[in-house]
């Protein structure tokens, strides 16, 4: 039992983390950023739930508001800081490590912003769905319906993408601006409007991530922050550029970290999630489902 | 006044001057050659008619209305199509997808289905590969891809830049093939860069000669074909 046990509580924490994983892979295929400022930004959406539900103590209508927020904010940093700075700093290497700087500011800068309006304490944005385990027999699960309702807003947010991505003219663009702009352009694709869109939907897919998890803990300015490791860890195990390999790399993280807490001890874990990253970076660089090309040109 | 009119053009990549004060213009329907060799300003002058790169001085008119300052996604939606150099196919994309982006601007679906329809017809080799990933397709495949894209956007302007460039004498016999019956078919006005002068020149209606950025010459391409002087320096054959 200990071993289905464990094998439930990875695979909650890993939808988590692949949402998060989902978040930073969408941001990359778009605009080949490493958005660090991701954390920031769901914090951020998850306060605009959190606010929400205060005001009509629904947590249901709450999520609406936090995805659409996350959305908003990610167009924002794309279509009005990076673009800018894209302009000012267009040619050299420099150019391509600008952005990711600044999205590390950002994630400075958001998380002093919500400190100063939330403050630092600890405030509950809570799920009308219960925490506690479901009954078998007598014996009580690790798996909750809140755990349930994460597991499927994962696959949710990822087969929304992934249909998106597949089937529709706006995925065609997607996909077309991020392998080769110019081509792209002279396609008549609007790359700029079009990258901005990736932003967004990244945006959003972390605004999920905050309003599923923040129930099962707590919401305070860096209460996510760890969370960011475990997404990039779980996106480079998937590959960086694929969505269905950041789920599969977030729930294999999750039910990796799961076993190691059981077995080996809490104290290993968050270094744990150091070693795995090494390890997937000298093993299989692209990951478990990374593509050849999308790495090349990246 | 002609349909595409270029006035003292000059661009630049930073401190070098690729296209120096170029001036030629062509009729609607033309078909013209532009010629030069390695470093000539070739590519540079489509990128600038296309909106791809800034130009320094000068002008450039399609039908009476300025180019230049114009992003490629608006030039394209005029009527503009740039092929760039070097088989302009998006290789992690199949087929398909290639071709369809060609007419992901467009409203007219249905006219995207016919397009798409012709584009297949002219290049049977690309239907029996819709499926198959870009960059497995042979050199010439590509070109037909980059090309027949193009066209799917329902171009008035076709600008194609060395669309020879590594492909074997046969296959740009066909390519060159397909470019002036397209043409002819559907009246586009075409400004072929090339550095394969003879092949240009023999479907071209025009030549336009170019060296290190400047106007060598230019005429009817009969005319640059006969001339001996222009054949010795800079035809190459
Ligand atoms: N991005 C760039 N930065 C700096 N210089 C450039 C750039 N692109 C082209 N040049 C220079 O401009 C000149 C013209 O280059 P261009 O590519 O237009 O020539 P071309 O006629 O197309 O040559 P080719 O037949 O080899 O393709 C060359 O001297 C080249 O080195
Ligand atoms: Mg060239």
């Amino acid at each position: 039992m200990i071993i289905i046990d464990t094998l439930l509580i990875g695979l909650s924490s890993g939808a988590i983390y692949a949402l998060m994983a989902l978040a930073l892979v969408l941001v990359w295929r778009s605009t080949r950023v490493v958005n660090f400022a991701q954390a920031g930004q769901a914090i951020l959406s998850t306060y605009l739930g959190y606010e929400v539900m205060n005001r009509t103590h629904s947590y249901w209508i709450s999520i609406p508001f936090a995805i659409v927020g996350g959305a908003a904010i990610a167009a924002f940093i794309d279509a009005v800081i990076l673009r800018s700075l894209a302009k000012r700093s267009h040619k050299g290497s420099v150019s391509e490590i600008a952005p990711v700087i600044a999205t590390l500011g950002l994630l400075g800068l958001i998380r002093s912003l919500t400190g100063m309006i939330w403050g630092n304490a600890y405030v509950q944005y809570i799920s009308p769905l219960s925490g506690k385990g479901y009954m078998i027999g007598k014996h009580t699960i690790p798996f909750s319906p809140q755990n349930l309702i994460i597991v499927i807003g994962a696959l949710l947010v990822m087969g929304i993408f992934a249909t998106i991505f597949k089937f529709t003219n706006l995925g065609l663009a997607l996909r077309a601006a991020s392998f080769q702009p110019e081509i792209s352009r002279l396609a008549g694709i609007r790359v700029d409007r079009i990258r901005t869109i990736g932003w967004a939907f990244a945006g959003a897919a972390g605004a999920v991530a905050g309003a599923l998890v923040t129930p099962t803990t707590y919401l305070s300015p860096n209460s996510l922050d760890l969370l960011l490791v475990s997404g990039f860890v779980a996106a480079v195990i998937g590959g960086l550029d694929s969505l269905i390999g950041a789920v599969l790399g977030g729930l294999l993280l999750g039910v990796g970290f799961a076993f190691i807490l059981q077995y080996i001890g809490a104290s290993v874990t968050f270094s744990a999630a150091f070693i795995i990253l090494i390890v997937v970076l000298f093993v299989r660089p692209r990951g478990i489902l990374g593509s050849k090309v999308g790495r090349r040109d990246a | 006044m002609s349909a595409l009119d270029v006035k003292d053009l000059s661009v630049s990549h930073g401190a070098i001057t690729a296209v120096k004060k170029l001036s030629f213009s062509i009729e609607q329907g033309q078909l013209a050659a532009i010629i030069g060799s390695n470093g000539a300003g070739k590519t540079t002058l489509l990128r600038a008619l296309s909106g791809l790169i800034p130009s320094s001085h000068g002008t450039a008119t399609w039908n009476g209305k300025s180019l230049l300052g114009e992003k490629p996604e608006d030039l394209v939606r005029a009527g503009i199509v740039h092929v760039s150099e070097g088989k302009s196919v998006i290789p992690e994309l199949n087929v398909k997808e290639n071709l369809a982006l060609g007419g992901i601007w467009r409203k007219d679906k249905k006219d995207v289905a016919v397009a798409t329809e012709e584009v297949l017809e002219l290049f049977p080799r690309l239907r029996e590969r819709l499926q198959q990933s870009a960059d497995t397709l042979s050199g010439g495949e590509r070109q037909m891809l980059a090309i027949g894209r193009a066209l799917i956007a329902r171009p008035q302007l076709l600008l194609l830049d060395e669309p020879s460039l590594g492909l074997a004498p046969l296959i740009i016999e066909q390519i060159f093939e397909a470019i002036n019956q397209l043409r002819h078919r559907l009246n586009l006005t075409v400004l072929l860069v090339e550095q394969n002068a003879m092949s240009a020149l023999k479907i071209a209606d025009v030549g336009i000669i170019i060296n290190v950025g400047s106007l060598v010459t230019s005429g009817p391409s009969k005319e640059l074909l006969a001339d001996a002087n222009l054949r010795a320096a800079y035809l190459g054959y």
